[in-house]
């Protein structure tokens, strides 16, 4: 018998794998999925030192599931939709726009609700957010050679 | 632009077979393209739509253009599977040069590795008016920053520390 497809929906398995999710709100911008995707589909664009944007795009996505593997805050799922057909390839893409915190020691990006904002939280910090000033960097630390060999920090003299 | 039923040519330009299976079960009576006067032919000269699978590669490239070229004024290009769509896992590999969409105009997508028979026959409803796409970009924006935006410029240096004096809330 033929199946009645396009006026009747069809379910699928259980364990179908279609097109992933970003929750942006779960998110912490780690770029682990970016790291382990094999068709290197999602992007991490550093637009400036707050913002980090992720970017999937969709067009070369094999629906291997192993970025919703390697996130370590599942905040990407596999979902059911595999109904994704298109007359312009643009549609496929998710960006998520993440606001993302210094380190004051390496200059390198986190998300704030992290082990390093909750040790900030509990008075480890080296600014005066009291006087409403933003400490860019200390000296003290800075001219010193890098915590990591890979990590550069901008300096900007 | 087309008046009733939709000839299609299978051109797979360097795929894995993959999305050919799935093509073929759309063609099956349980899937039944036939219904919406889908008939699959042998030659681009005789089709209007052309179905790509796989992705656009070096060796089979002017052919590809060739079949393109072939097919009667009228004419649509459906890139099924992600090799089409983007050129697929080894898009940067030497022998790809990306999706199908380098040699020649798309006009719909499927993606999917490999799509499924509903997806196909989707995108096939999709093109020919049936249904609405379901598909739209999502982007997730902040509105604005927590933070004061410093810039460099604006760094005075005291003493150990170097303070940023301007502020400003965006």
């Amino acid at each position: 018998m033929t199946l009645p497809y396009p006026a009747q929906a069809q379910p699928v398995p259980e364990r179908f794998r279609g097109r992933p999710i970003f929750d942006a709100a779960k998110c912490i911008g780690c770029a682990g999925c970016a790291n382990n995707c094999p068709a290197r589909e999602i992007l991490v664009y550093d637009v400036c030192q707050e913002i980090r944007i992720l970017k999937y795009l969709g067009r070369r996505c094999t629906y291997c599931g192993r970025c919703a593997d390697v996130c370590p805050e599942k905040a990407i799922t596999m979902s059911h939709e595999f109904e994704n057909a298109t007359d312009s390839i643009g549609d496929l893409q998710q960006s998520i726009e993440l606001f993302m915190s210094t380190c004051q020691r390496c200059g390198r990006c986190f998300k704030e609700p992290s082990p390093l904002e909750q040790l900030k939280l509990k008075g480890y910090r080296l600014d005066d957010l009291g006087n409403e000033r933003w400490v860019y960097r200390s000296k003290a630390y800075l001219d010193e050679e890098a915590a990591a060999d890979d990590v550069r920090i901008e300096l900007d003299e | 632009m087309f008046g009733r039923s939709l000839w299609v040519f299978h051109a797979n330009s360097g795929g894995c077979n993959g999305c050919d299976i799935e093509v073929l079960n759309v063609l099956t009576p349980y899937y039944d393209a036939e219904r919406f006067g889908i008939k699959l032919v042998g030659s681009p000269r005789h089709a209007d739509v052309m179905l790509c699978q796989g992705p656009a590669m070096r060796s089979t490239a002017k052919a590809l253009q060739r079949a393109y070229e072939a097919m009667p004024a009228p004419k649509l290009v459906f890139a099924i599977g992600s090799c089409a769509c983007g050129g697929g896992l080894w898009f940067d590999s030497y022998t790809v040069l990306g999706p199908v969409e380098k040699l020649i105009p798309v006009n719909f997508y499927i993606p999917g590795c490999p799509p499924r028979p509903e997806a196909i026959l989707y995108g096939v409803a999709v093109a020919l008016g049936l249904v609405d796409k379901k598909t739209a970009p999502v982007r997730f924006k902040q509105l604005e920053l927590p933070i004061p935006r410093y810039h460099p410029g604006d760094l005075r240096g005291q003493d150990e520390m170097v303070v940023y004096e301007k502020l400003e809330k965006v």
